[in-house]
């Protein structure tokens, strides 16, 4: 990727800390903000935000650290998030997890080394009576169910 | 022109519901897109209309369009409320969910909405609470808390800032009807939480939704937006999760709105006493707030007329996992779970016999058709050792390995603890090594115990054996040691599985479980 020089960190974050305005308890929303924004929350936005809000690194950081959602480094250019929960189980997720990371050819939890796709496990979609399903770059995928199925999935992460 | 309702829930979506519509679409016709009707085993379904009626054609896709416009297409369903999984349930909470467009202001007045807010802003506060607690509604969140009760201590609290907060996390897999009714009828739970603010005095709300569910998440500010003058001053506000499970838990939720770690508080003092921000706080589940409008519009009789025993009104049973019919089945409280599964879910998707069925999500217990005939109230399942929750029933078919079901709810607490309570914390990870070992165990024994070396090693039963009163232990110490229902209610599943199932732990299988 070509880096063009981009905001300064701490000016990412005053920007999106004085969007919330008034809001009590912003620590939260700013931070999907930040993510949104900078892709992943690192040690660099976590002491920004400690600054900006008058609060310790420690804090901060104890907040990002205890959410899933929020990411220490960037993800690859495609996100599946794939659910791993009950219901999915009972359609034959675990093995359908198995072959689509194989064909992904990425670990559950990991970035592909050439930074092309993430899968991550996600507990329950709500959508537990059409599975197995998955997140694919935040779009909703359901009746993962064979080959056929893996892949869709594939090409639409190798694009 | 002809007019055509699809649905844009995120499970129509995800089985292919945009394409047919952009189908629709391109063959000029007016299309609306409304929340699910809540079976999915017909969607993508498009309902066409025909005079008064709509006329359904289920599992469909875009090449089917021009077939079923010309009114002959082989998967014409007929009206689809005429459909027997339709025409059998009491559809209370979820009466507009399916049929208008979500966000449709005057299709959402036209259909009864508002009358239960208009309702209640004429009578006294205490009448609104009187009112809920006559209907008899218990929290439909997990523990099944009467609902007025909570409101009435909110009422009572000393004067000050209050506040209303819905609980939309919904992290228990195999159920979705929060998600459902915030797609599919947004106004519905606004309407009820205008509701509460009313009966407690309190002038903010949250919404509170987990980050899995985006639909619902723009469904919800949509609705918020453009319902705001009728609301004021009582004013709302989504606030989004960030994948954690024990946001859920109540103290934890409201911490994570704080803009904490959702760790869960020691209670008491009850959120209702002391809240958000330590201030008196009403929160519920939004199938509870949801059900609210029709008590104030229809009566708190009405609504008390259905169920069974303590069990008053309706319950929105999702259906799901290895299930035919899977979906949102809303109906009175007593009908009975085999009736569910079997009558109403049609069995499995598989073909393949029942083995068990996880009711109440990933903190339920999981349960033997041999007890199938457990009528579905709070009571009674509390009797036989489970819970009926937020009424997901998760269906498993023979192929299913109940050792491995215990695991993953061992593994589950692991990953979602949040962290306060050793039991918890340590005792989850504990738990998913004793299974492995039982697993290792009732396989056989490794290559290494084989080894002629190993001669001194002890008897493989009786590992097995001693593994699992190890497990039974643990699971004690979860179950008293706990802080909430995460390390406390885990041995649900795990302890019920190896009841129900030794089998698979490769202990001798009992004849009392075996049906
Ligand atoms: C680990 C854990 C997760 C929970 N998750 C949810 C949830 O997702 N949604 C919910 O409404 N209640 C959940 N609860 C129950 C809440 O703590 C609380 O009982 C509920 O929000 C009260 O609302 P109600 O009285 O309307 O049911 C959870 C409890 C625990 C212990
Ligand atoms: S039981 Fe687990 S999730 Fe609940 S408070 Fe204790 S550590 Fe946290
Ligand atoms: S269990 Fe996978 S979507 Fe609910």
């Amino acid at each position: 990727m070509t880096m063009e020089r981009r905001e300064p960190v701490e000016a990412v974050v005053a920007r999106l800390l004085a969007a919330q305005g008034e809001r009590r308890g912003a620590l939260l929303p700013l931070l999907h903000d930040l993510q949104e924004e900078l892709g992943f929350v690192g040690e660099e936005t976590v002491a920004a935000v400690a600054h900006a809000m008058n609060l310790s690194r420690a804090e901060v950081h104890g907040v990002v650290s205890f959410y899933h959602d929020f990411r220490k480094a960037p993800a690859g250019r495609h996100v599946v998030k794939y659910c791993r929960a009950e219901s999915c189980r009972s359609r034959g997720g675990v093995a359908i997890e198995t072959a689509l990371a194989d064909r992904l050819r990425v670990a559950m939890g990991e970035t592909r080394a050439d930074g092309q796709v993430t899968l991550e496990p996600v507990y329950c979609l709500g959508l537990c009576a059409i599975g197995p399903n998955a997140l694919v770059d935040g779009a909703p995928v359901a009746r993962i169910d064979g080959a056929a199925a893996i892949e869709r999935i594939a090409a639409t992460v190798a694009a | 022109m002809t007019t055509v309702f699809i649905s844009a829930d995120m499970a129509s979506v995800a089985l292919g519901a945009d394409a047919l519509a952009d189908a629709f679409a391109r063959a000029g016709c007016t299309v609306v897109r409304t929340g699910s009707r809540g079976l999915f085993a017909i969607e993508p379904l498009v309902e066409v209309q025909e005079g008064e009626a709509r006329i359904g054609y289920g599992r469909v896709g875009p090449d089917d369009v021009a077939a079923i416009l010309s009114g002959d297409h082989p998967r014409r369903l007929g009206p689809v409320d005429a459909l027997p999984f339709f025409a059998r349930q009491q559809r209370f909470t979820f009466a507009r969910c399916g049929i208008n467009d979500p966000l449709d202001m005057a299709a959402y007045a036209a259909s009864g909405g508002w009358r239960g807010l208009e309702a209640a802003r004429a009578m006294a506060p205490q009448a609104v609470v009187d009112a809920v607690k006559a209907s008899g509604l218990r929290g439909r969140g997990g523990a099944g808390f009467p609902t007025g009760i909570k409101w009435q201590t909110v009422l009572d609290a000393r004067p000050a800032e209050k506040f209303v907060v819905c609980n939309a996390d919904e992290g228990d897999s195999g159920t979705f009807a929060d998600r459902m009714l915030m797609e599919g009828d947004p106004y519905c739970l606004i309407e009820g939480m205008a509701i509460a603010a009313h009966a407690v005095g309190a002038g903010h709300g949250y919404v509170y939704i987990r980050s899995e569910y985006p639909f619902a998440i723009r469904a919800m500010q949509g609705a918020i937006e453009r319902s705001a003058s009728l609301l004021a001053p009582f004013t709302l506000e989504v606030r989004v999760g960030a994948g954690a499970y024990v946001c859920g838990e109540e103290t934890a939720l409201l911490d994570s709105i704080e803009g904490k770690r959702g760790q869960v508080r020691a209670k008491p003092p009850l959120p209702a006493i002391e809240g958000l921000f330590g201030q008196p706080t009403v929160i519920n589940n939004v199938l509870s707030l949801a059900a609210v409008p029709f008590i104030l519009s229809e009566g708190a009789e009405a609504y008390a007329a259905v169920g069974l025993g303590r069990s008053r009104g309706t319950m929105p049973v999702q259906l799901a996992g290895n299930i035919r019919n899977g979906g949102l089945f809303e109906i009175g409280f007593g009908i009975s779970l085999g009736e569910l599964v079997e009558t109403v879910g049609g069995g499995t998707a598989s073909g393949r016999p029942v083995r068990a069925v996880q009711v109440g999500g990933p903190l339920g217990a999981y349960i033997p058709p041999s007890m199938f005939d457990l009528p579905f109230d709070y009571e009674s399942f509390a009797a036989a050792g489970a819970l009926i929750g937020h009424a997901g029933i998760t269906v498993f078919d023979d192929t299913v390995d109940m050792a491995q079901m215990a695991r993953f709810a061992m593994e589950f607490c692991a990953v979602e603890s949040c962290g306060k309570c050793t039991p918890c914390r340590i005792g989850s990870t504990r738990g998913v090594e004793t299974i492995d070992r039982i697993i290792a165990g009732g396989r056989g024994g490794d290559r290494v115990e084989a080894l002629p070396q190993m001669r001194n090693a002890k008897a493989r039963q009786k590992i097995v054996e001693q593994e699992i009163a190890l497990l039974r232990d643990l699971c004690d110490t979860m179950k008293y040691g706990s802080l909430c229902a995460l390390g406390g209610f885990t041995p649900y599943p795990v302890l019920s599985a190896l009841d129900h199932f030794p089998e698979d732990f490769g202990a001798p299988a009992m004849p009392a479980a075996a049906e």
